[in-house]
């Protein structure tokens, strides 16, 4: 996985779980394609009318912070979307969206080269995220390599589960 | 090294670690709640078979008890089967109250330990000098297969904290001034370390309000080191060996910050955010339907204690709803035999069962359009209590109950209007 592009659906910053995935929808906790008919739906209920499969999350500061409900990836990864991009993200959603596939890019300053509706890219080997319309760049963190080993193997299940075919995890 | 680092050094088997250092620690314990529902089937899609040590795993029921749905119910079913199949022996069925009071209770929370959570509030266990911080789910699951976890090596922020906290005045009212100076990203990441006088001379109830509402800071763990208080406390409640460890005295910080408490007035964070803190004073009268004491953050007995001293022979306000939730059966029993759930009763207010509660907006307690709840919980985000035109305040037991018996906020030191 190196290239990602698609077009903007942009929020502010401190976007909470409870934001992403309300709470009264908890109760749903194995139908995945069920929990993305929810996304944003309290309180941005525009998202599910407008937003697309491949759109690409642009959002500022301490992005999904709250709580550790990982309904708040899995309805953006099963909504989706193809990739979060950040000036920050909060830990625990991080790691929920890098374990569940989902790409998370820290990319400081991305929320003021892109607009809403804008197509961007986003390089995760050389590490910068380019709107195409307007050229305009910034720089993004590159992730360690275990954890783009997570991603590239499709999340931490798939991970985990060639590790055990590897012997490398040995069953109780 | 820091207390953090010097308990991940000894987790991943190494003489030292350094922030932005990746290591792979073992885990001393894994908690999951309702959501090990999510783990498992994680878990069984992984395919091992067999939890990593059955004994390492607590698992308990809290978020929404008894089940309010069919699929909680159904939720509820599936992990006792798995905690049977799995043979996983610390298991609290929804009797015992919520996973950040029955895990010290317990005696899960031991100092030195690495503790994970599918909670995000599951820094609070660091209050007892424990490693404790949330994980997602699917994470979670890899820890049932192999025991371990990777963690970055946070950097660590001091905070120090001095002076004799006024009549009224507690803990919460600290944590939310901190979040205030320093917003709710202020601690992103970090190990936080609490130090000084006035926290040892806290309760460990009390700390843990601190390390629990350090999440809402964004902090990663948030960690008192333990001393003579802990350690007799967790002597008291586990057989389990534990070793403590301490920071040493050239430990490097990020960052230190000071804080003194002796004039401090009651706090209060505002919606929708939690670091949206004010004095009580400046919003003091806004009208408030429901008052809600309870949860992981402030439904412990001292907390209880207090609101009971200002509920005492007064009535609560006809048009507030009190709710009152004791953190734990323990907690309940204890509360009872002191006579604070009579004097809650007669005051007019509703006890509910240990447990969340309202707290996360799944069950009990939901607010209507334009409603406004002040609240000893630790979130007031949009829509979190029910619908998302209502309003919530988060402040001390004290404020809540003083603001439960005039149907405005209120401080507890001013009188009543
Ligand atoms: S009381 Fe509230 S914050 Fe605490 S664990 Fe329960 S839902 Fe989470």
């Amino acid at each position: 996985m190196k290239m990602i592009s698609g077009r903007v659906y942009k929020f502010g910053d401190d976007v909470n779980t409870d934001v992403i995935y309300p709470g009264k929808y908890l109760s749903i906790t194995t139908d995945r394609e069920e929990m993305a008919k929810h996304c944003f739906e309290t309180v941005y209920p525009d998202f599910l009318k407008k937003a697309k499969p491949g759109d690409i999350i642009v959002a500022g500061k301490n992005f999904g912070c709250g709580s550790s409900r990982e309904q708040a990836a899995t309805c953006l990864k099963f909504f989706g979307i193809s990739a979060v991009v950040a000036d920050s993200f909060a830990r625990i959603f991080f790691r929920n969206a890098i374990n569940l596939g989902l790409p998370v890019i820290v990319a400081p300053g991305a929320a003021r080269i892109a607009e809403h509706g804008d197509e961007i890219e986003i390089d995760l080997e050389d590490g910068f995220v380019k709107n195409c319309k307007t050229g305009k760049m910034v720089q993004s963190s590159r992730l360690p390599d275990f954890v783009m080993g997570i991603l590239g193997d499709g999340g931490l299940i798939s991970h985990l589960q060639k590790r055990i075919r590897g012997g490398k995890i040995r069953g109780g | 090294m820091t207390l953090a680092e010097k308990i991940l050094a000894r987790a991943a088997g190494r003489e030292s670690v350094k922030p932005g250092e990746v290591v792979t620690a073992k885990i001393d314990i894994a908690m999951s709640h309702e959501n090990a529902d999510v783990v498992l089937r994680a878990f069984k899609e992984i395919g091992i078979g067999k939890v990593w040590d059955p004994d390492r795993i607590v698992i308990l029921f809290d978020h929404r008890i008894p089940a309010e749905s069919e699929k909680t119910a159904a939720t509820h079913q599936r992990i006792r089967d798995f905690v049977k199949e799995q043979r996983i022996k610390h298991f609290y069925d929804l009797k015992e109250g919520i996973c950040h009071q029955i895990l010290p209770e317990h005696g899960h929370s031991r100092p030195g330990d690495v503790m994970v959570g599918t909670d995000s509030h599951t820094t609070t266990h660091g209050a007892y000098g424990t490693f404790a911080t949330g994980i997602g789910a699917t994470e979670m699951a890899g820890v049932w297969t192999t025991g371990e976890l990777w963690f970055m090596v946070p950097e660590t922020m001091k905070i120090n904290v001095s002076g004799k906290f006024r009549e009224h005045v507690s803990a919460k009212d600290l944590i939310l001034s901190i979040i205030g100076r320093i917003s709710a990203s202020g601690a992103d990441y970090r190990a936080v370390e609490f130090t000084g006088k006035t926290i040892s001379n806290m309760s460990l109830a009390s700390r843990m309000v601190l390390t629990n509402l350090s999440m809402e800071m964004g902090a990663k763990v948030a960690l008192v080191a333990p001393d003579a208080k802990t350690i007799a406390y967790v002597k008291n409640h586990t057989r389990m060996e534990f070793e403590p460890q301490l920071p040493d005295s050239d430990a490097e910080y990020i960052e230190e910050m000071d804080f003194d408490v002796s004039s401090l007035p009651s706090m209060v964070a505002c919606p929708h955010t939690v670091d949206n803190v004010k004095a009580v004073a400046d919003i003091a009268g806004t009208r408030i339907d429901q008052a809600l004491i309870g949860s992981c953050t402030n439904g412990r007995l001292e907390d209880l204690a207090t609101a009971s001293r200002i509920l005492e022979g007064k009535k609560v306000s006809q048009d507030v709803r009190l709710l009152v939730i004791p953190a734990s059966r323990r907690v309940y029993l204890e509360a009872m035999q002191k006579g604070y759930i009579e004097i809650f009763i007669r005051a007019g207010g509703l006890v509910l069962n240990p447990g969340c509660g309202p707290c996360l907006g799944a069950h009990q307690g939901l607010m209507a359009p334009g409603e406004v709840c002040i609240s000893t919980t630790n979130r007031n985000f949009k829509g979190r209590m029910g619908s998302s035109e209502s309003f919530i305040y988060l402040a001390s037991p004290a404020t809540v109950a003083a603001s439960a018996l005039t149907g405005v906020i209120t401080a507890p030191d001013m009188p009543a209007p």
